[in-house]
């Protein structure tokens, strides 16, 4: 059981949980995740530790409503409520050296895995750019998180409202072809935009490392329901990522096994399937 | 002729039982559990506890049974296995305790399994409670127990009996290992499991769920930090094996450890009632011939599947799996596709599952062994039309536990190195079960785990 310390409404859907976790606070590193588990009949899911206090025992998750679960944990769980299962923390720390200059993209919510492993590469003296982009200003999230462990912070969204219009890929090529030199490039975010910023990168050889968010249900190795193509092998993501040299991840099947319970998805759990959106 | 015949055990019919969840094999009643006693011979020097792996004294809870005395019969079974309503469901007793008996010489041996079931749920549903009468004395040490499958619970058990305090980490959401995730609730219900593990809890076993061993904490941090004087690894064989061939990673492959995962532990067969979705086809491959394949195959046929392969590369005679559920899958509408192997998995192009081409097998020389291997057929190869596949061709260990204690020794294919009695490496660490055999049977698991506490108590008491 963990219980809900502090609960943030970042943007349209998107939810800043602080939970008690203290043996998790204790151990995590960035670019680990946890699993979780809401109540009796929840599935469980993934979800990365976007922050944590090993004195207060704490870790931060980032909610977007997109399903089942996120909804009912995002719309009906309050400050004091408690989150039956918290597993972690989970998946292969990033790896951390001083590479010189680097550049940290995030998408969406993606922002949120992305903060504590830009902090953790400042920490350690590297050049941090930070690229954050949105739809729009209104869902754009972690901004201030992010200008204090960046060096330069740019922000773009698609229609403009706020930053550069455009996509991160824009300013990250507009980065490459001015000569800029890059060391390492990471990239978080919906498996659109992390393809898009390996193949913006993939001509220059600049090494370039995504975080992929595949489908999982114990997270510990046990089922290979999060296997992934990356290079010549098959990869479990849970145990042996989630980053992976996004220049050998095939995210053409990731795609595809992203799709596997589109149909079961769409399903309302809760109404028991007997209401409407079962007949369509 | 009745004296050499076991009494038969109900069953739900196959056409009925294919379609729910609900246990397949309904149990003795109390007169025929009697009768069945009365025909064990009390031997003298009983080979049927030869053949028990945590040596149950079989012939004196049989003789309690022949005299109604239910009590008694409950109390010497849990004596030597905390889980008897397990144990009388899912042992292959045909290899152990039956296998020894001097009935099944000349008729049937004594149906000591199905004595063993209707004697611990005779003793749950009238609510008779034993564990907590046995307790020693306290030792005032602290045993960790990693793994909460078999070999854990028992070793447990065990130690909770001889008085130490024993804290048990699971990695899952829920005690049981595979018990749990694995076995389908129509071989064992999990209510079954669960007031197995309640009964430990009443010993004073305290369990943490959502702790895996490797990132929550490491060996050397519960001997260091946690104060544990002794530690007992039962993780088990939690990695899936995949074949490695073209199309595992179409929609709609699946190994047997996800699959059964999300219908057992995560009650995907409720779906959407519960959360967990998943995923069946009209047409099922299963790949291999243990029990975990029987399993998945009967699990398909329950979910809704209108046709499902046994697809195995050897014969009827190699099949690992126990002939009770080959038979049982058979009555089901199972169709076993002997002497073939899998090559590659074809699919559409939105990358699902649509065919399985499979190759002809024949049976060659004996190799070393003795065991006929088998050898493709030249140009057999054939499409089975399926849209579903799930990969049963075993496990192997989980990595994660010698990424963190490196200085655990493993062989090479990952398992734990461990003597007769369980130690390991590692002064004051244990371990026992899938983890250091390889997969086994629970059975098995649960000597190891029987053993192991042995062990640790003799250490503990020179250390």
């Amino acid at each position: 059981m963990a219980k809900i310390l502090v609960k943030n409404n970042l943007a349209p859907a998107v939810y800043e949980f602080i939970i008690e976790a203290p043996m998790i606070a204790h151990k995590c590193q960035p670019g680990q995740f946890v699993m979780i588990r809401t109540d009796e009949n929840s599935e469980r899911i993934p979800l990365t530790i976007a922050d944590f206090d090993r004195e207060k025992g704490t870790i931060t998750l980032i909610v977007q409503t997109v399903g089942n679960t996120t909804t009912h944990l995002c719309e009906t769980f309050i400050v004091g409520d408690e989150i039956l299962d918290v597993l972690g923390p989970l998946g292969m720390p990033s790896h951390m050296s001083k590479f010189g200059t680097v550049v940290c993209v995030g998408g969406g919510i993606g922002v949120a895995p992305v903060y504590p492993i830009a902090r953790a590469y400042h920490k350690l003296g590297n050049k941090v750019i930070s690229i954050i982009g949105a739809r729009n200003k209104d869902l754009i999230i972690f901004k201030e998180k992010m200008e204090a462990v960046s060096d330069e912070l740019i922000i773009t969204t698609d229609d403009g409202s706020a930053g550069q219009k455009g996509f991160v890929t824009d300013s990250l090529k507009a980065m490459l072809e001015a000569g800029e030199k890059i060391d390492l490039v990471l990239a978080i975010g919906p498996v659109i935009m992390m393809k898009n910023v390996a193949e913006t990168t993939r001509p220059y050889g600049t090494p370039t490392t995504a975080s992929l968010n595949t489908i999982m249900v114990d997270g510990t190795g046990m089922c290979g329901g999060c296997r992934v193509r990356v290079g010549d092998e098959n990869k479990f993501a849970c145990v042996d990522g989630p980053e992976f040299d996004a220049h050998l991840v095939d995210f053409a099947n990731l795609v595809q096994r992203q799709q596997m319970y589109k149909g079961q998805e769409m399903l309302e759990y809760s109404c028991g399937g007997h209401c409407k959106c079962v007949e369509e | 002729m009745r004296g050499g015949m076991r009494n038969p055990m109900p069953e739900q019919p196959a056409d009925i039982r294919n379609k729910n969840f609900e246990e397949v094999a309904l149990g003795y009643d109390m007169a025929t559990a009697i009768d069945e006693a009365q025909r064990c011979l009390n031997c003298p020097k009983p080979r049927c506890v030869e053949g028990c792996p945590v040596n149950v004294e079989i012939p004196a809870f049989i003789q309690a049974i022949a005299q109604s005395k239910l009590n008694e019969a409950i109390t010497i079974l849990k004596r030597k296995n905390s889980l008897p309503a397990v144990c009388g469901r899912v042992c292959p007793q045909e290899n152990q305790c039956e296998s020894k008996c001097v009935l099944g010489i000349k008729g049937e041996s004594v149906a000591i399994g199905r004595l063993e079931r209707f004697v611990a749920d005779y003793a749950r549903e009238q609510g008779i409670d034993i564990t907590k009468t046995d307790i020693d004395s306290s030792k005032d040490k602290k045993i960790a127990i990693v793994g909460s499958g078999p070999s854990g619970l028992t070793a447990a058990g065990d130690l909770a009996k001889m008085g130490y305090d024993v804290t048990m980490y699971e990695a899952l959401h829920a005690p049981g290992g595979v018990l749990m995730y694995g076995i389908p609730q129509f071989r064992l219900p999990k209510e079954i499991v669960k007031h197995e593990i309640d009964a430990l809890k009443d010993l004073g076993v305290k369990i943490i769920p959502n702790a895996v061993i490797g990132r929550t904490f490491t060996i050397k941090e519960l001997m260091d930090e946690e104060g544990f004087s002794a530690v007992y690894v039962g993780t088990g064989a939690g990695l899936p094996h995949f074949m490695h061939i073209d199309g595992e990673n179409l929609n709609g492959v699946y190994s047997a450890n996800e699959f059964l995962t999300r219908v057992n532990l995560m009650r995907a067969y409720q779906f959407p009632n519960v959360a967990t979705p998943v995923y069946v086809g009209k047409n099922v491959a299963v790949v291999g011939a243990g029990n975990v394949a029987m399993d998945a195959a009967r699990t398909a046929k329950r979910l809704g599947a209108e046709q499902v392969y046994i697809v195995y590369r050897r014969s009827e005679d190699e099949m690992p799996a126990r002939k009770e559920e080959i038979g049982h899958a058979k009555e089901e509408g199972i169709e076993l596709r002997l002497l073939n192997n899998p090559t590659r998995i074809l699919g559409n192009d939105k990358g699902w599952v649509n065919g399985m081409e499979c190759v002809k097998m024949e049976l060659g020389e004996p190799d070393a062994s003795g065991r006929r291997s088998p050898v493709e057929i030249k140009g057999s190869e054939y499409v089975l039309d399926v849209d579903m596949v799930v990969m049963a061709i075993g496990q192997g260990p989980n990595p994660l536990l010698k990424q963190t204690t490196p200085e655990l020794e493993t062989n090479k294919r990952g398992n734990i190195v461990a003597n007769e009695e369980g130690a390991t490496s590692i002064p004051g660490v244990f371990a026992g079960g899938d983890i250091v055999t390889g997969a086994a049977t629970v059975i098995s698991a649960m000597g190891a785990g029987k053993k192991a506490a042995l062990a640790i108590d003799e250490y503990l008491s020179k250390h």
